[in-house]
């Protein structure tokens, strides 16, 4: 396998295409603009230098200050690869434009990360929950998320338990009436963060 | 079908007809597992069918971002729960990329043999299931499953777990092998061929399996690799992509062995090039077994680490490694913050991506063809939902 | 109407005496519960990783039909045994629950391997429900991970146990009022709702895992992302650095 030259692709990718800025992070390329990636990978698709046909990995991370997607991209053709790209979005409008279009291996892996990262794909045919139910809430994979206590029984619970005509005991109720007035959720008991 | 919920009545050129939705699954002998289709049918013609996943969804990549590197190998061997060493060796290899280790090799031989083992033992049952899902019922999974326990007798007595091996380590393997248990590797490579021919006195030329199987769920090449297929139904579509030969990880390179391909990419060459491939994997087997070397099996700079594996702890970086698992490219993109646990861990799931275009294959199709184009597909949920 | 006791009054010598002329000597109880255990029916139900192991185990090696119990059926309404092979999801659960009540009676459930007992290793995952005698009651508790296939038929023996066991005057399908059926959860926003049914399992008094790792979970703990724009040392790879903290471990050779 031909291992590519990151700073090689990124002096190419600037020459066709002008405008786009780059930043090269561990022979992977960071693309500045989110708006700037589909034409990123439609140059690199269709260029014939590199023909890059194939989106192995789409991968989202938190970064608590940023979310941040991988592709990686081979080429099928020429059994080249992988060129990586990277786009980080801000945590508080998470907006990066879909491959979809350009790639069909996209779309589930897109859905995914929509789904436990909360990152919305702008143009996405189909972006939905795929893991997780429709209704529920929050994005489980991202690092602050909170995670119920399943030991611990709620007002919502008591009360969707009586309606089925379920005995709930009082020890069980008065907790969920204690939690429910003071306006909180039964949470997992969270690890202190390792020292050092 | 578990149950017809509801029906739209639209009118088709004066006839008045009805399109019917039909759910098929989570709970369904054909589905290979919590798995959910939710078909539109026209007659008995598919016209829509939407996957519904997530049923078996265990938060494999959450849980190992909380734990140590050498504490997710055993979650990898649940992933695809029928390919647990070559799960073992992708996560592996990435950890091995990202800490910058070197595997002895002899370690690396008793890799590829363990990793072509396990493909043995995925595409017998494949086909299995496949024959399960066109009618044969069982019958087919008894000869399978005959086989598969005769190699899962090996995994069992090298590992000690007969499913779950948890074998692989970062820097080699956990045990080495005795020429005794080769020798039995051995026995069993060399009887396979002769089970396989049976198999195919059974099946390749039978009329039943033919008349169901081709011009069915046909792919073309250029979706294929559009939609990142990988693994037996991209080379059934005649895409010639094999990460043994494409990226020659471990010691696939020193092998001779070829990557067969199908002319047409329908259920049948899915299952052709499934008995092809394991003719493949009985040569690479038996060209490993004859020159495997003597020597190490652990690297050095891991010894340490065997008996504190929570103190392992790679660089700040990342990497993204894949191997040729046996439904496709199984690649693991881990990165390190420079603690014992993992910033992040995520899992390219073959089967899961390879999902994409079942609608694609399903289409205008009959309902009973949709599923054997979705056994032909190969999924595992564990590996689809993670 | 009062039935009359259903007890052999025949004693255990003159039985066996009698048993080598020929002749059987039984109650209606023993009969009855010889052929329900000899023919318990499982439902095809695989959920996950055990489920392979199930099939193995119905498989020509292991071969559950030498106690009766190879048929299984792809509908509940078919089926006398539920094995609950693998992890049941918060997503798949209110399916299990559905299939348990619409089994008929008498209906016995396996639960198969750790996953589905209490979560087992995935115990921690925002997904995975922590054990399916939450909501239904459940007669073997079979652990592993997964359980072999002899395991299993150890499982399918003491269930066969339990049945043996039963009396026809007493058993509780026979008895009126019976409620087998048990309130399907529901998705709620951060899991099911409710979380447990009470009237079939409630949280134990003192939590072991907690007793014994001191925290109960351990999801979600870092807070500080690693800053990869900054490269150390060039594109070399290096070899991972030895642990500073104490305990002192053996550095890297």
């Amino acid at each position: 396998m031909n291992i590519m030259d990151t700073e090689k692709v990124k002096t190419d990718i600037e020459k066709a295409l002008g405008s786009v800025a780059l930043k090269s992070i561990r022979s992977s390329l960071l693309i500045e603009n989110a708006q700037d990636l589909p034409k990123v990978a439609k140059f690199l698709k269709e260029d014939a230098a590199y023909r890059l046909d194939y989106l192995s990995s789409v991968t989202a991370s938190d970064f608590i200050e940023y979310l941040e997607t991988v592709y990686h991209l081979y080429s099928m053709e020429k059994k080249t690869g992988p060129v990586t790209l990277r786009v980080r979005v801000p945590r508080t409008d998470p907006k990066i434009p879909s491959l979809v279009s350009l790639y069909r291996g996209a779309e589930f892996q897109e859905r995914d990360n929509f789904d436990l990262f909360g990152i919305v794909y702008e143009g996405h045919p189909d972006l939905r929950r795929i893991m997780m139910w429709e209704g529920f809430e929050g994005f489980p994979m991202r690092k602050d998320y909170l995670q119920e206590d399943s030991e611990t029984l709620e007002s919502a619970d008591v009360e969707w338990l009586e309606k089925n005509g379920v005995k709930v005991p009082e020890a069980a109720k008065a907790k969920a009436a204690e939690l429910r007035q003071q306006g909180k959720r039964a949470l997992a008991e969270r690890r202190v963060e390792d020292k050092g | 079908m578990n149950k017809i919920f509801e029906a739209k009545d639209i009118n088709l050129a004066g006839i008045n007809s009805s399109l019917l939705e039909v759910n098929i699954g989570p709970q369904h002998p054909s589905t290979h597992g919590v798995f959910r289709m939710n078909a539109v049918l026209d007659g008995e013609v598919i016209v829509s069918l939407k996957p519904v996943m997530g049923y078996l969804h265990r938060n494999h990549e959450q849980i190992a971002e909380n734990m140590s590197y050498a504490a997710s190998m055993p979650y990898t061997d649940r992933l695809d729960y029928f390919n647990s060493m070559s799960n073992n060796l992708g996560y592996a290899l990435s950890v091995e990329k990202l800490a910058g280790l070197e595997v002895p090799e002899r370690a690396e031989y008793i890799r590829v043999i363990m990793a072509e083992l396990t493909r043995l033992i995925n595409h017998i049952a494949v086909i299995g299931f496949l024959l399960n899902d066109l009618g044969a019922f069982f019958t087919p999974v008894l000869y399978a499953f005959r086989e598969r326990e005769k190699i899962l007798d090996i995994f069992e007595e090298i590992s000690g777990s007969r499913m779950m091996c948890n074998y692989l380590r970062f820097g080699g393997v956990k045990r080495d092998l005795s020429p005794a248990i080769l020798e039995r590797i051995r026995g069993v490579v060399t009887a396979f061929p002769r089970f396989l021919e049976e198999f195919e006195t059974l099946l390749t030329k039978n009329e039943i399996l033919c008349m169901r199987c081709q011009n069915v769920g046909v792919l073309s090449p250029e979706l294929a690799v559009n939609a990142s297929i990988t693994g037996p139904l991209l080379r059934a579509s005649g895409v010639n992509y094999d990460i043994r030969k494409v990226d020659g990880y471990s010691v696939y390179p020193r092998f001779q062995f070829k990557v067969p391909l199908g002319p047409k990419g329908d259920v049948y060459d899915r299952y052709y090039v499934r008995i092809l491939e394991m003719r493949e994997s009985l040569k690479i087997l038996d060209q490993a077994l004859s020159t495997i070397p003597a020597g190490e099996i652990m690297s050095k700079k891991m010894i340490p680490f065997l008996k504190s594996p929570r103190n392992f702890k790679p660089p700040v970086g990342e990497a993204y490694a894949r191997v040729e698992a046996p439904k496709g490219e199984l690649g693991f993109y881990v990165v390190s913050d420079g603690t014992p646990q993992p910033w992040r861990y995520h899992v390219r799931a073959p089967s899961f991506i390879n999902l994409t275009i079942l609608e694609d294959m399903c289409l205008g199709q009959k309902v009973a063809d949709a599923i054997i184009i979705l056994g032909s597909v190969d999924i595992v949920l564990g590996e689809v939902d993670r | 109407m009062a039935l009359a006791p259903n007890t052999s009054q025949v004693d255990d010598g003159l039985k066996n005496e009698l048993a080598k002329k020929g002749i059987v000597v039984t109650t209606m109880n023993q009969l009855y519960n010889w052929g329900r255990r000899s023919s318990i029916w499982p439902m095809q139900f695989g959920l996950a990783c055990c489920a392979i192991e199930m099939i193995a185990t119905a498989c020509a090696r292991y071969d559950i039909a030498r106690f009766g119990a190879e048929l299984f059926r792809p509908s509940p309404r078919q089926a006398d045994l539920m094995i609950v092979a693998g992890t049941v999801t918060k997503k798949m659960a209110p399916q299990v629950v559905r299939l348990y009540n619409q089994m008929a009676e008498p209906k016995y459930v396996i639960t198969m391997g750790a996953c589905s007992i209490a979560g087992g290793p995935f115990i921690d995952g925002y997904n995975v429900l922590r054990g399916i005698d939450r909501y239904i009651p459940v007669d073997v508790h079979l652990p592993g991970c997964p359980p072999r296939p002899e395991a299993l038929l150890y499982g399918l023996m003491e269930l066969q146990k339990k049945i043996d066991g039963q009396q026809i005057e007493t058993a509780e399908w026979y008895q009126q009022g019976l409620k087998r059926e048990y309130p399907i959860p529901e998705f709620g926003p951060h899991g099911l709702i409710p979380k447990f049914n009470p009237e079939v399992w409630q949280p134990r008094e003192n939590d072991l895992r907690k007793e014994r790792y001191g925290q109960p979970i351990m999801i979600g703990k870092k807070s500080k992302a690693p800053n990869l724009d900054v490269v150390a040392v060039a594109a070399a790879p290096r070899p991972a650095a030895p642990a500073p903290t104490p305990p002192p471990t053996p550095g890297i050779a």
